[in-house]
């Protein structure tokens, strides 16, 4: 318990053990521990700066399906647009065609009308001359009354 | 039994001294008599190699953790090292707000060979004395800070750097002026000198004191308890009371570790503030 010269001894060796700790020591470890906290803090930094980089890609895939999707219904609509058209178009050619072709056979069926007609016409006068000339016996001139009778076919 | 309970904590409590004996010469002393005739001129050799054993773990365990520290992702003792290390850090630039980069080395240095010095405390008292022992040797004191020589010793050095950053800080003038018109006017420097000086001596002397008073007074009770491992009924009550005491230890041997280097920064920062008038 006595004061004795253990006491500078443990002096100069509290100063050696602190000198080392001092140049040998702490520089290392705090330069290495601050090295990892930038790195740490640079990591923390880019993840945040990636979730935001995924959130933005997130927003534009959204945004490019949207617009696909639109895109497909105006084409869906436009193309159903364009079908009834042409069906339109083809309803509105076959009527005109209808009328074309109807109006053609009317036309054929007046004309055959005509044709029997006429044809009736000149029989009818053939017999009405039989029958004159029946009637009259000879009395009429068949080449005066000619002109006569044809004018009557006409009228019939 | 009384006798040899005595003759049991002398003995434990006697560090294993080298010096001059003034018929016999240079040996080492067999017993506390021989000690108190050698005078200052010996050595305590175990507390001397203890607590220097123990600076040299602190060295090597930090010296490998500094010499493979990396900003790479931290092993074991890296982890456990920078975590004493951060947080001296702390406490230092909490306390310390002077440019002077040996202050917190020196307190991590104080921080961490303190706590390893009082560690030894935790060893059970006999095992290293009686394989000393054994060995030829008679005493074995291994818990270096109940040695008031180290305590002391440690403090003298944290003593030198206060007087040391003081004059450096402040001129050898302003450390004076501070000694000699502090509190009162420059006209009662006698009374002045005499405040301001007990004051300087008292911080290295209770800084070292402290220490030692705590870690004997835990090394005392340990060695009390000792003392009951003689009967059955005894023995397991002194190891229940070994146990409970060794627990509440660690929280001694630490705080006092922590309150020699934070008082240290104290002082140290005391020596660095420039008193202004008033």
């Amino acid at each position: 318990m006595n004061i004795t010269l253990t006491l500078l001894w443990q002096t100069v060796a509290f100063f050696l053990f602190a000198f080392t700790c001092w140049k040998f020591i702490w520089p290392f470890l705090i330069r290495a521990m601050r090295e990892r906290q930038e790195t740490i803090a640079q990591g923390l930094e880019n993840a945040a700066k990636a979730e935001q980089d995924l959130h933005q890609a997130q927003g534009r895939a959204e945004q490019m399906l949207t617009d696909a999707r639109a895109e497909a219904r105006g084409i869906v609509d436009a193309a159903r647009g364009q079908a009834a058209q042409m069906i339109e178009t083809a309803k509105a050619d076959a009527e005109t065609e209808r009328a074309r072709i109807l109006a053609a056979a009317q036309a054929d069926a007046a004309q055959e009308m005509n044709r029997a007609k006429e044809a009736l016409r000149a029989e009818v006068a053939e017999l009405a001359v039989a029958g004159a000339e029946k009637i009259l016996e000879g009395s009429i001139d068949r080449n005066r009354h000619d002109a006569l009778l044809s004018r009557l076919a006409a009228e019939l | 039994m009384a006798a040899d309970s005595a003759e049991y904590i002398k003995h434990h409590l006697t560090n294993l001294t080298f010096g001059k004996h003034p018929e016999e010469g240079w040996k080492f002393a067999e017993n506390a008599e021989e000690i108190a005739t050698m005078g200052f001129w010996a050595i305590n050799v175990d507390s001397i190699a203890w607590s220097v054993g123990l600076g040299v773990v602190f060295c090597v365990l930090f010296g490998l953790a500094a010499g493979r520290a990396t900003a790479g992702v931290p092993g074991g003792l890296q982890n456990a090292v920078e975590m004493i290390v951060e947080f001296i850090d702390d406490t230092v630039s909490g306390i310390f707000r002077h440019r002077n980069t040996l202050i917190a080395p020196m307190a991590l240095t104080i921080f961490v060979w303190v706590f390893l010095m009082n560690l030894m405390d935790l060893v059970p008292v006999d095992w290293i004395p009686e394989a000393a022992k054994a060995a030829g040797v008679h005493h074995m004191k291994i818990v270096p800070s109940t040695d008031p020589n180290i305590t002391l010793g440690m403090a003298l050095a944290v003593f030198l750097l206060i007087l040391y950053y003081s004059v450096k800080v402040k001129g050898v003038w302003g450390f004076l002026k501070e000694l000699l018109c502090h509190p009162f006017p420059w006209y009662l420097a006698p009374v002045n000198l005499v405040l301001e000086g007990v004051t300087l001596l008292a911080k290295p002397v209770s800084l070292g004191l402290r220490l030692f008073g705590n870690l004997y007074a835990g090394e005392m009770i340990f060695i009390l308890i000792a003392l009951m491992y003689g009967g059955l009924v005894l023995g397991v009550f002194g190891t229940v009371l070994h146990w409970a005491w060794a627990m509440f230890h660690v929280l001694i041997i630490t705080l006092q570790a922590f309150i020699f280097a934070v008082l240290t920064v104290v002082y140290l920062a005391q020596a660095h503030d420039v008193e202004e008038d008033h």
